[in-house]
């Protein structure tokens, strides 16, 4: 039962981690029909910003903190304007190839950075902050993945009023649905657009830190975790952000279970998956879903009148 | 006053769509624009308010201007918060936001009078007001007409644009339709109405323009229109009593003759 425990606060953790990488690749599909390939790079270049701003140059952890965010945010935007700008109104293969140029461009220059030796995160409180953890009836919780949790709560809360209640979040609701009809309107496409890149790049590089903090590090490899909400956004459907969510807790939970389960299930059957099936294994279920359901979960559903 | 001079407009660079159109429109007038499918009509309102890009076309020659400033190939939300609002063909509404959601919408440039827009709307649609927490793509036809125009009305536009906003209603509805126009300019509100619906649209308006194939063949007062022959013939479908219905390449006497300016 601690075991099944300690896997599921594992799994969901890892979730929230991913559902804020994957709310942002949802954003981006939604607004421009582009699967941006350049997410989990904005992730790690957001936890690179961190690193060098809380250890190289000793800032306090939570201005570099706040200040990593924010620059990735404005990444995000910069990238928007000055790559894909221009392409509005060609083909989307062209568009989803770029990012992928832009995802190869950033990690790149992050792993001539990065050289060979894992970067660390800064940590607020050296007791019990990101190296933390804390026991709770057996069950090994660290801060870190606490952290995570409360605030992907938080900041698809801060999203969810943002959608409902804003003058900017409607307009790119709007823009989402029709580009054309929201232009009439006096909407201006082009800062949604922007708007929409650097809210991306801000939950990135959330993702980003809780990925690489405390003992987990940044490494040139730690994109490979980022990109695992691929899956998930593909599971829950490209365009819906609930939808990225509940793939996020799959494949969050998924490779839980499997971390904890896989040996003993092997002793069972006597057949072994390999080391590190965990990280394969959310793939697998990506498969299996998209099988029943091809458009994912909660993909595409429209009001029409009768 | 809106002005529209020599107006050429190209669509993927090889398709000519208006070939020098040239319109005025006076403050305070209801002023309509007739024609048969494809003669330019929507091309026109799009040229207004900027939307050409979308559907990859360029103004290759003349100039647009509201009340003495030039407009041509501003950008689309610069041309709104200019007080020029667009009634889309065929509602265009944001079918999966609510209806106050989407009338917030139309305030998007305009948005420290949205709350009174929003009420001053409401009293003038009614129907909306009940239905106001619901999805927009759940209402009738209709009704999804009315929120069309309430939308574009909540940026205080001195001119609106209309498409067609007599497209698949039902007469009765039609009537309405006309009726609200009329009421929306006694407001004070300069209105370019598109139509197919030349009966209607000529009733209710000043003056009147006529398309063909990317010109203006006709402009007159609308009353002079209405009694018109030809146009009585080819838009209303009323022959003079006694005649048989003519061939159509017999009797466009304007047909290829070229109005540089009307």
């Amino acid at each position: 039962m601690i075991i099944f425990l300690q896997a599921t606060v594992e799994g969901l953790s890892l979730a929230a981690i991913y559902s804020l990488v994957a709310i942002g690749f949802v954003l981006i599909y939604k607004a421009m029909e582009v699967l941006s390939f350049a997410q989990p790079a904005l992730a790690v270049v957001g936890a690179g910003i961190i690193s060098s701003l809380a250890i190289d140059r000793g800032i306090p952890f939570w201005l570099a903190l706040f200040l990593g965010v924010i620059l990735t945010g404005i990444l995000g935007l910069l990238i928007e304007r000055t790559f894909l700008r221009p392409m509005v109104g060609e083909p989307v293969f062209s568009v989803a190839v770029l990012t992928i140029g832009i995802d190869i461009l950033l990690r790149t220059v992050l792993d001539s950075w990065i050289g060979i030796n894992p970067k660390y995160m800064g940590d607020p409180f050296p007791s019990y902050g990101n190296f933390g953890a804390v026991k709770l009836g057996g069950v090994n919780i660290k801060y870190l993945e606490l952290a995570a949790l409360v605030t992907a709560i938080l900041l698809i809360i801060l999203l969810t009023i943002f959608f409902r209640k804003s003058k900017y979040g409607i307009a790119m609701r709007a823009t989402s649905y029709d580009q054309e009809a929201a232009m009439a309107q006096g909407i201006n496409v082009g800062r949604i657009f922007g708007l929409v890149w650097m809210i991306a790049g801000i939950l990135a590089a959330f993702a980003g830190f809780f990925i690489t903090g405390g003992f987990n590090t940044l490494s040139q490899f730690s994109f490979i975790s980022a990109l695992r909400a691929l899956p998930a956004v593909v599971i829950g459907g490209l365009d819906s952000i609930p939808g990225a969510v509940v793939g996020s807790i799959i494949i969050g939970l998924t490779q839980g279970y499997v971390a904890y389960y896989q040996l003993s299930f092997e002793s069972l059957i006597g057949f072994s998956f390999g080391n590190g099936f965990s990280v394969v294994a959310p793939y697998l279920i990506m498969f299996v879903i998209l099988i029943f359901k091809p458009d994912g979960l909660f993909g595409t559903e429209e009001v029409e009148r009768v | 006053m809106l002005a529209i001079e020599n107006l050429e407009v190209v669509y993927q660079d090889v398709i000519l769509v208006l070939r020098g159109v040239s319109l005025e429109i006076k403050k305070g007038e209801i002023v309509a624009l007739l024609g048969s499918n494809g003669a330019g009509k929507t091309t026109v309102i799009r040229s207004i308010t900027g939307l050409l890009d979308v559907q990859n076309g360029d103004i290759t020659k003349g100039s647009i201007s509201v009340d003495g400033e030039d407009i041509t190939n501003l950008d689309p939300s610069k041309i709104v918060e200019k007080g020029i609002a667009q009634v889309l063909e065929g509602r265009r509404i944001f079918s999966e936001l609510t209806v106050i959601e989407n009338l917030r919408l139309g305030g998007h440039t305009n948005s420290n009078d949205i709350k009174d827009n929003i009420d001053k709307v409401l009293d003038l649609f009614p129907i909306l007001k009940e239905r106001s927490k619901g999805k927009a793509g759940y209402l009738s036809g209709g009704e999804q007409q009315m929120l069309a125009i309430g939308r574009a009305l909540m940026s205080d536009p001195s001119y609106l644009l209309l498409d067609e906003p007599s497209l698949g209603l039902a007469p009765k509805l039609v009537d309405e339709v006309a009726e609200l126009i009329q009421e929306i300019n006694s407001q004070g509100v300069t209105v370019l109405l598109v139509e197919q619906n030349a009966n209607m649209a000529l009733n209710i308006s000043d003056h009147g323009y006529i398309m063909e194939t990317g010109n203006v063949v006709m402009d007159n007062k609308s009353n002079m229109l209405l009694n018109d022959e030809d146009v009585r013939e080819f838009y209303l479908g009323l022959n003079a009593e006694g005649t048989k219905r003519k061939s159509f390449k017999d009797v466009k006497h304007y047909k290829r003759k070229k109005r540089w300016l009307s």
